[in-house]
């Protein structure tokens, strides 16, 4: 497919459910394809992989001129093989100019092959889309070297041009509830893919509370803590607030904390609005998974840790006062 | 089992300049290694290669001076390397870098896995091993954190998911990509130092591949980097004074302020 120089075409943003409800990342996807159709006179619509949505018209009050919703049993699960085969067969139907979707779970394994499977690129982990009214094509700007860097990334011809986006890049805007969009039940036919994958079983992780890549807000602690035990003070932190409970590698290694919470280069990639580093020295490859993070607070006994050259706000003090006081104070707060 | 593991050089240190006369990156004279998460891909390869008396190939595409990387792979315990390498695979996107990968990997033949790491370090994409999958029209699983059971034609590899962990089966020859907690990588050995030294590195070009230069590179890319920048710091740095219970207030004060809690 390439490109039509006199207009632009739809705007898909690939949603995400849990349990029946659209996440977060995905309503700010659609309110700022909104924004983008507005700039270029397109349409944007809002693609489910399975029917049993609940808040479908939400979808249409965020600005979805339009949903897809995509189904059978068999997409109501996990199956990565029958949602490329179904989102490629769609995306060659009706030959949309954009395809946005969030960076996690889909961002990594189903948009990657849905792109080759249409013969075009992917901008991946992007932290802002804007239309460039002169080449009407879209500009996706993305951190690399662990956030040191940004590119802006364009799609000189091939189309549709396909983006993942990071959760917090955009505002989950406002609902008008007055906004109305056209439901379309796509069902889809399961004979058509011989799934090469099958999901056995699930392990829900008990120590995530609230998603590290997702979070909001993200307390994080480091070597500091000293012992496994001390981090029942951060997690207490971090649970008056809401957060998330980051880590930096070396409680990993020393089997602290579970692998899935760790922060950084082999680890996961995050950047809440607000990052709060309790003992973390921050090694480069720390800084690389969180230094794009809106906020960043960094409490830490050494005046010279190079965490602080990233924070918004430093405190140079004892972690084992300044914790507990923090907490304390938020959670009087709270009432 | 064949298992083919996909590595990157990639700049030892991610600190990186900008030439601020050209605009572009500054690359040369910066120390070069293996992507540290494929290290991890690396291992479980060999680990797998070990296991089931097989054998391991490990690929890079990149300049002249990747051998240095597949030289460090010998020394780990890799069977065969092969270096993909062509002027006109320069400027290449996660599209190209995957089409190229499968060509070669469908040039080497019959194999059972390919491993990559969760993602490179520079680049930060973790699109090259699903892309590859799909390039070659296999299944594919991203963030595999152990190999439960390797079968006849089928794997079983739990992968860190939205909710925790999934356990799946996936049909063979098929592609993975494995995080830092599936193992702990080995240190190279005495004799592998020793063949990585004495090693010849094959070299696949444009031609070997059967690739028209035209599809690849930045010439074939579907996308195209307009400009790089350093990211701009809004917020100044600023320390909070005083005592602890002084700096507790202070630091809520500002986070109010900034609504962010």
């Amino acid at each position: 497919m390439s490109a039509d120089s006199s207009a632009i075409g739809q705007i898909w943003v690939v949603t995400e459910q849990r349990d029946g409800h659209t996440k977060a990342a995905s309503y700010a996807l659609i309110a700022k394809s909104r924004k983008l159709a507005d700039e270029c006179r397109s349409k944007v619509v809002a693609v489910c992989l399975n029917q049993s949505v609940k808040d479908a018209d939400q979808l249409a009050a965020f600005g979805a001129d339009k949903v897809y919703l995509v189904g059978g049993p068999i997409l109501d699960g996990w199956n990565d093989d029958v949602y490329v085969k179904e989102l490629a067969d769609l995306a060659r139907r009706d030959k949309p100019d954009v395809i946005l979707a969030s960076s996690g779970s889909l961002g990594s394994s189903v948009i990657p092959r849905v792109a080759v499977a249409l013969d075009t690129g992917v901008a991946a982990n992007c932290i802002s889309v804007e239309f460039d009214s002169q080449s009407r094509m879209l500009v996706q700007t993305r951190p690399a070297y662990g956030g040191s860097l940004m590119a802006n990334i364009v799609f000189p011809s091939k189309r549709p041009q396909i983006a993942t986006v990071r959760p917090h890049a955009f505002k989950k805007g406002e609902p008008n509830s007055s906004r109305q969009g056209e439901m379309i039940r796509v069902d889809f036919d399961r004979q058509s893919v011989t799934a090469k994958t099958k999901l056995l079983n699930v392990v829900k992780d008990l120590t995530e509370k609230v998603r590290l890549d997702e979070a909001e807000i993200v307390v994080c602690g480091g070597r500091g803590l000293g012992r496994a035990e001390n981090f029942q003070m951060v997690a207490e932190l971090a649970e008056v607030l809401g957060a998330a409970l980051g880590t930096s590698r070396p409680p990993v290694d020393d089997g602290w904390v579970p692998y899935s919470h760790q922060v950084g280069q082999t680890g996961k990639t995050v950047s809440p609005k607000l990052y709060i580093a309790c003992g973390v020295a921050g090694a480069p490859q720390h800084l690389a998974g969180m230094q794009t993070s809106e906020i960043i607070v960094a409490i830490n006994e050494d005046p010279k840790a190079p965490i602080f050259e990233v924070a918004t706000y430093g405190i140079v003090g004892d972690l084992f006062k300044i914790v507990p006081l923090l907490t304390k104070k938020l959670r009087e707060a709270r009432g | 089992m064949n298992v083919v593991v996909c590595i990157k050089q990639v700049p030892a240190k991610i600190k990186i300049e900008i030439d601020p006369k050209t605009g572009t990156l500054r690359s040369g004279g910066v120390d070069r290694a293996i992507n540290p998460p494929d290290l991890y891909a690396l291992e479980e390869g060999i680990r797998i290669k070990e296991k089931t008396k097989g054998k391991v190939t490990v690929l890079t595409m990149g300049p002249a001076k990747a051998d240095e990387s597949l030289k460090e792979a010998i020394g780990f315990g890799a069977d065969e390397v092969i270096l993909l390498s062509d002027p006109a695979f320069e400027g290449s996107d996660t599209w190209s870098t995957s089409h190229i990968l499968a060509k070669a990997i469908k040039k080497i033949g019959q194999f059972d896995l390919v491993l990559c790491g969760k993602q490179s370090i520079d680049g930060e994409t973790g699109q090259v091993g699903p892309q590859l999958a799909e390039a070659l029209g296999v299944p594919f699983v991203s963030l595999v954190n152990r190999i439960e059971e390797l079968g006849e034609g089928f794997i079983k590899v739990m992968r860190m998911s939205d909710e925790g962990h999934q356990l799946i089966e996936m049909t063979l020859p098929g592609v993975i990509t494995v995080v830092k907690e599936i193992n702990v990588p080995r240190i190279p050995s005495l004799r592998g130092l020793m063949a990585a030294k004495k090693a010849k590195i094959p070299v696949w070009n444009a031609q070997d591949l059967e690739i028209d230069p035209a599809t690849v590179g930045s010439a074939g890319s579907p996308t195209r980097v307009a400009k790089v920048f350093f990211p701009q710091r809004t917020q100044k740095s600023e320390m909070l004074q005083g005592s602890p219970e002084s700096q507790v207030e202070q630091i809520v004060e500002r986070l109010r302020q900034a609504r962010a809690i």
